[in-house]
């Protein structure tokens, strides 16, 4: 019981920080329906922004989180600028911004190998690696803190698209773009809002991926699994990502505890299929009738 | 630059273009995008090696000739694609892609676990018999083969298909029959080239068989341009050479490798030959288009000019 209540913990803490990753390709894919997997390239830039923030700049933590998180907000637009936008204008199929997607993410890894290299690094300790012990049970503060402030960040991005004028617009849009652009909504200011977020959460994920575990310039393939947990929970819905997400972690965390952590990998596209096998929307997914 | 330099490119060029070509059935005739080609591939590689491999290296392989290989390979590929076809092409769109991406992935983490053929750690000692010989006879079967297929009825109705799925279902065409045979013939292509892939490399590990791999495919396909069989021949020929000419710029070769991806998708997203063929026909009908834009921007232009005057 003690063990598998401490499973659940762990399971917990990635989960949420799966969860801010996941958010991040369910509200691209709710408005414009691909999968922009430059995503995990501008996870992997946030880790680093984070990193250097702390080490090279001496900021402390608050603000380097801070940088980090609106470094990868910027360079999230700038993406979208530059590889997204004319095909957009052009009305291309999704193929052309997943291929472009890939090639942004080809060029975002190998720009911090080029640069920076290719080597691990390991954040400095920001807080205390004794844990909270709680009877027999051991929290880490690490994944406490990870976990509060996951949930912080999402409530907040919850409240922006139920109460705000523009979070009104995404969800608008994220049933009919053209019919919201006739109603006199800026779809382009749309899109650019929901990289931004999208962005925001990536920097967050990225500094705490970062803590966790370490940083390096491929962490955008590890990303693929907060992905798969978009899917898993319906892309294109944001509760279904958060939902998705927790599932995913608690459910990786349990197969590398009580089975082996060879299949933990293995697990996550089991999962995918399985999903995209039995019912593709996931578990609380947009419908879209095809429109022949 | 020596010969055998060149013959090296030119060799993992034509591997690249055998399943570039299987790839370019599915994606640019039949409108199906996979990123799992790799998967394919994979399931080509350690299936011929396994069948060629001398008893005596490890693991025991059964030492039968190349030709076996090659049969065993595709057709290995071609039986997993057909389960997985079952299960995930009714799937639309994003949702079909997203599943061959994820069956891609599986297969490879399955031969990372696979003990027998080494895991994660790879197998070495799979016998060199890809000849330059060898692989530029199976270039020119597998073009032939397409070109001829994509002409017969069963590509006039994969190309109905990738036009109006809708309407080609009205008009009476087994939609899921068309695709499923795109899908299979396209998969036994990647496992040839997965098995010519092993005999040319003689190590193989899960790990080169990667959604990166998948991905490298797809990109020659678009590069190419959709629906275009020279298109694809070209394709494979320059971008398996692209990062052989930038390899002096050392680490910065990938990144303008991903730049100019998001280039091409920006600006010519037709691709090099944008579905012409490199045929007398096709260029017939390149320059017969060409001369209709002309004279119609001509009596545009005059029309223009006679209401000026007026």
């Amino acid at each position: 019981m003690v063990q598998f209540l401490q499973q659940l913990i762990n399971g917990l803490s990635i989960g949420s920080v799966y969860a801010l990753m996941a958010v991040g390709y369910s509200l691209v894919y709710s408005i414009m329906n691909f999968s922009n997997f430059a995503h995990g390239g501008v996870i992997m830039l946030g880790a680093y922004f984070g990193f250097f923030g702390l080490t090279l700049l001496k900021l402390p933590f608050a603000v380097a989180f801070l940088l980090a998180s609106f470094g990868t907000l910027l360079v999230a637009i700038i993406v979208e600028r530059i590889a997204y936008k004319p095909l957009r204008e052009r009305k291309a199929p999704f193929l052309y911004f997943i291929i472009s997607a890939m090639g942004a993410s080809i060029l975002l890894e190998n720009l911090v190998i080029a640069t920076i290299g290719p080597t691990f690094r390991t954040y400095p300790e920001v807080f205390p690696k004794t844990p909270i012990e709680l009877g027999p049970l051991a929290i880490g503060r690490l994944d406490l803190i990870i976990f509060v402030i996951s949930a912080v960040s999402l409530s907040f991005l919850i409240f922006f698209i139920d109460k705000t004028k523009l979070g009104k617009a995404i969800q608008a849009a994220s049933y009919n773009v053209k019919a919201c652009a006739l109603m006199g909504v800026n779809t382009d200011k749309v899109i650019l809002t929901v990289f931004g977020l999208g962005g925001f959460l990536a920097g967050i994920a990225g500094v705490f991926f970062g803590m966790k575990y370490t940083v390096y310039p491929q962490i955008g393939n590890i990303t693929t699994k907060s992905f798969i947990a978009a899917v898993f929970g319906g892309l294109g819905s944001l509760p279904g990502a958060v939902l998705g997400s927790v599932l995913l972690g608690i459910i990786e965390t349990f197969v590398a505890g009580y089975l082996s952590s060879q299949f933990r990998d293995l697990i996550a596209f089991v999962i995918l299929i399985a999903v995209l096998v039995l019912r593709p929307t996931g578990i609380m997914g947009k419908v879209t009738e095809d429109k022949a | 630059m020596d010969w055998t330099y060149i013959q090296g490119i030119l060799m993992l060029a034509g591997i690249n273009m055998i399943a570039v070509l299987g790839l370019s059935l599915l994606t640019g005739f039949t409108g199906l995008f996979s990123f799992g080609h790799a998967g394919f591939m994979a399931i080509g590689a350690y299936v011929g090696a396994w069948i060629s491999a001398s008893p005596a290296s490890t693991p025991a392989g059964m030492g039968l000739p190349f030709i076996l290989a090659i049969v065993g390979g595709g057709a290995a590929a071609g039986v997993v694609s057909y389960f997985i076809g079952r299960i995930s092409l009714n799937l639309k769109g994003d949702y079909f892609c997203i599943a061959t991406l994820g069956f891609g992935e599986a297969i490879r983490l399955i031969f990372n676990n696979v003990n027998r053929f080494g895991g994660a750690r790879g197998w070495p000692g799979v016998p060199s018999n890809s000849s330059f010989l060898a692989i530029l006879i199976a270039d020119i079967v597998a073009v032939l083969f397409l070109a001829n297929l994509v002409k017969s009825r069963h590509g006039r109705n994969m190309i109905a298909v990738r036009e109006e799925e809708l309407a080609a279902q009205i008009a009476g065409i087994d939609v899921f029959r068309s695709k499923m045979t795109s899908l299979v013939i396209s998969a036994v292509y990647a496992g040839v080239a997965g098995v010519f892939f092993a005999h040319y490399m003689t190590f193989i590990q899960p790990k080169m068989f990667s959604l990166t791999k998948s991905t490298e495919l797809t990109i020659i396909v678009i590069f190419g341009g959709l629906g275009s069989i020279s298109g694809s021949v070209l394709g494979a020929l320059v971008l398996t050479a692209l990062p052989e000419v930038l390899r002096a710029f050392e680490i910065w070769r990938l990144v303008f490798y991903g730049a100019a991806v998001i280039l091409i998708m920006v600006s010519r997203p037709k691709g090099l030959m944008g579905g012409l063929e490199l045929t007398p026909s096709g260029i017939r009908k390149w320059t017969a288009e060409r001369n209709a834009l002309r004279q119609a921007k001509a009596t545009l232009l005059a029309e223009d000019s006679g209401r000026k005057e007026d």
